[in-house]
């Protein structure tokens, strides 16, 4: 069978995957999940083609880029489907963050600034969705802008999906009041250096064209002085590095962040630091903050593919480095 | 005169930010606030400027037939239907419900993941191809890349639960984020530091001129 033909049948399993799930869903039924034998005899048997390959290495068989690509999606995509729970270990910045959170009284103001796009949503929209749904279990007050401009949409959804939950609808918070989206302002770090001295000015109305007079929650917020704590979402530039120099350092925010897993490691000098109270890092820091929150979001249910595909990835890493090894330390992978 | 002035622009402006920042008091407070609106209203023509430009680039590629210009004609398509779907809706354009919103959900959103989640694809297939245990550093960057992939997701303190509460490899990954990765950025971020300060004392003081186009 050619490449081609290889790759076009690969395609078309998936599609056929996604389309059987899909009419599924359409048609009102259950999703689909695993039995335990089931997601064991799928584990079983990618181990075991994991040692195959291995040994085709070894032989002097080396396998392409293709097969890792479809080992990556197998990855990702089955454990969605497996009924596995995992306990997931808190990190210290992560409990950090939510024990700075619980200190505050209630109906301290909390400003979160939602500076990604959709492509970082996967890891951030969970933190969002689990940090905003905890400032409302404690009455606490959010203020939402954004220095990226999908950003307050993001921040709409992530509203939306929490504000949907039973125990919020419980609670009749109203827009104005216990929220408000102040909307996007062009002008990175120059936006978080004016708001040191006034938010108007930055945010003369909200994302609806309300004007920032008419808003009670925010009325009498001038600056950060009138601000307990702020959260910063961030996936690159403006962002987090931005709210530590200007906001944390100017104008003595408290400060916690949510960031990618590519991004967190830069702001580990900051936590370090004191700069700042608490980091989110990844989805992972995603899922140990909705786990200390008691509530299972979509960081949490990813968690199974991350682990896996974690996994396969260090499972390559040792198979190319057999392969490095046994070719007498010639780049032969290279050629595929 | 075309190059001095804005040589002079360049230098009193750059001192003035300098001192605005330690002195954050009348009256170069008003000056920083001054500057901030005028920041943001730039930033703003800007993004209509970009987007302009964009546009007239992808045009210009699809009129002369360059290679790919299709992929300019769907540029031109989906920025002139996102614009008058958006001016259509009125101000209230990102409300929920809109064909906006629809727009974005439906079509952008899982556009720019499916971008971005190739890159998981990619990383994998580029760790098994180069990641190589070729001298002791890349030893010790692929040793300690092994405990971060496994100690950042719960697998790894499922397979290290033999060893005793704080050994295992969640804390191990702990360790190596918060001290010699630290150590690490905070090296690259001094330099980084640095480098800024120079280059802008260069701009300032008009030694660097590279920004009016021509010179050193």
């Amino acid at each position: 069978m050619s490449t081609k033909a290889k790759e076009i049948l690969t395609l078309a399993l998936i599609v056929v995957f996604c389309l059987v799930f899909y009419i599924r869903k359409v048609s009102g039924g259950e999703g689909i999940i695993f039995s335990p034998l089931v997601s064991w005899l799928v584990i079983a048997a990618m181990i075991i083609s994991l040692l195959w390959v291995l040994v085709l290495t070894i032989k002097g068989r080396l396998i392409s880029r293709r097969v890792v690509f479809v080992y990556v999606g197998i990855a990702l995509a089955l454990p969605l489907f497996m009924p596995f729970s995992q306990k997931i270990p808190i990190s210290p910045e992560v409990q950090a963050l939510y024990d700075s959170v619980k200190t505050l009284k209630p109906g301290s103001k909390v400003l979160i600034s939602f500076d990604y796009d959709p492509p970082s949503a996967p890891e951030l929209q969970p933190m969002a969705e689990s940090f905003i749904r905890l400032c409302f279990e404690r009455d606490l007050k959010v203020i939402i802008m954004g220095l990226w401009p999908q950003g307050p949409q993001q921040a709409n959804m992530a509203l939306e999906k929490v504000l949907s939950d039973d125990k919020m609808k419980a609670k009749n918070l109203k827009y104005g009041e216990d929220y408000v989206n102040l909307g996007f302002q062009t002008g990175n770090e120059f936006v978080i250096q004016r708001m040191g001295t006034s938010f108007e000015s930055m945010f003369p109305t909200d994302y609806r064209g309300t004007s920032y007079d008419s808003l009670p929650l925010v009325r009498n917020v001038k600056n950060f002085s009138n601000i307990e704590y702020s959260f910063n979402l961030s996936a690159g530039f403006p962002g987090s590095v931005e709210w530590v120099q200007i906001a944390v350092d100017r104008y003595g925010v408290q400060l916690g962040l949510g960031n990618t897993a590519v991004q967190a490691p830069q702001m580990y000098t900051y936590l370090n630091a004191g700069q700042v109270t608490g980091i989110l890092g990844g989805m992972n820091g995603g899922a140990e903050f909705e786990s200390l929150c008691h509530y299972k979001g979509k960081a949490t249910k990813y968690m199974l593919s991350q682990s896996f595909s974690h996994m396969i990835v260090i499972a390559f890493i040792i198979i190319g480095n057999v392969a490095y090894f046994l070719s007498g330390r010639k780049s032969a992978l290279k050629k595929k | 005169m075309r190059r001095e002035i804005p040589l002079i622009i360049t230098g009193v402006v750059g001192v003035g930010f300098l001192i605005q920042y330690f002195i954050p008091h009348a009256p170069f407070s008003y000056m920083s606030d001054w500057f901030s609106d005028w920041f943001s209203i730039v930033g703003a023509c800007a993004i209509v400027l970009g987007a302009l430009n964009l546009l007239k680039i992808s045009a210009q590629k699809a009129i002369k037939r360059k290679k790919d210009w299709v992929y300019s004609l769907v540029i031109i398509a989906s920025f002139l239907l996102i614009v008058i779907v958006g001016l259509l809706e009125g101000k209230d354009f990102r409300v929920a419900g809109t064909n906006f919103d629809w727009l974005y959900n439906y079509m952008y959103i899982p556009l720019s993941a499916t971008m971005f989640a190739i890159l998981a694809f990619f990383v994998a297939s580029a760790s098994y191809r180069a990641f190589r245990a070729r001298n002791f550093e890349a030893t010790l960057l692929l040793v300690a890349a092994f405990f971060v992939m496994l100690g950042r997701v719960p697998v790894g303190d499922v397979i290290s639960n033999f060893m005793p509460e704080g050994w295992r490899l969640s804390n191990l990954a702990s360790w190596v984020m918060n001290y010699p990765q630290s150590a690490g950025q905070r090296a690259i971020m001094i330099g980084i530091g640095l480098g800024i300060v120079s280059t802008s004392l260069r701009v300032i003081l008009g030694i660097e001129r590279s920004h009016i186009g021509g010179g050193k």
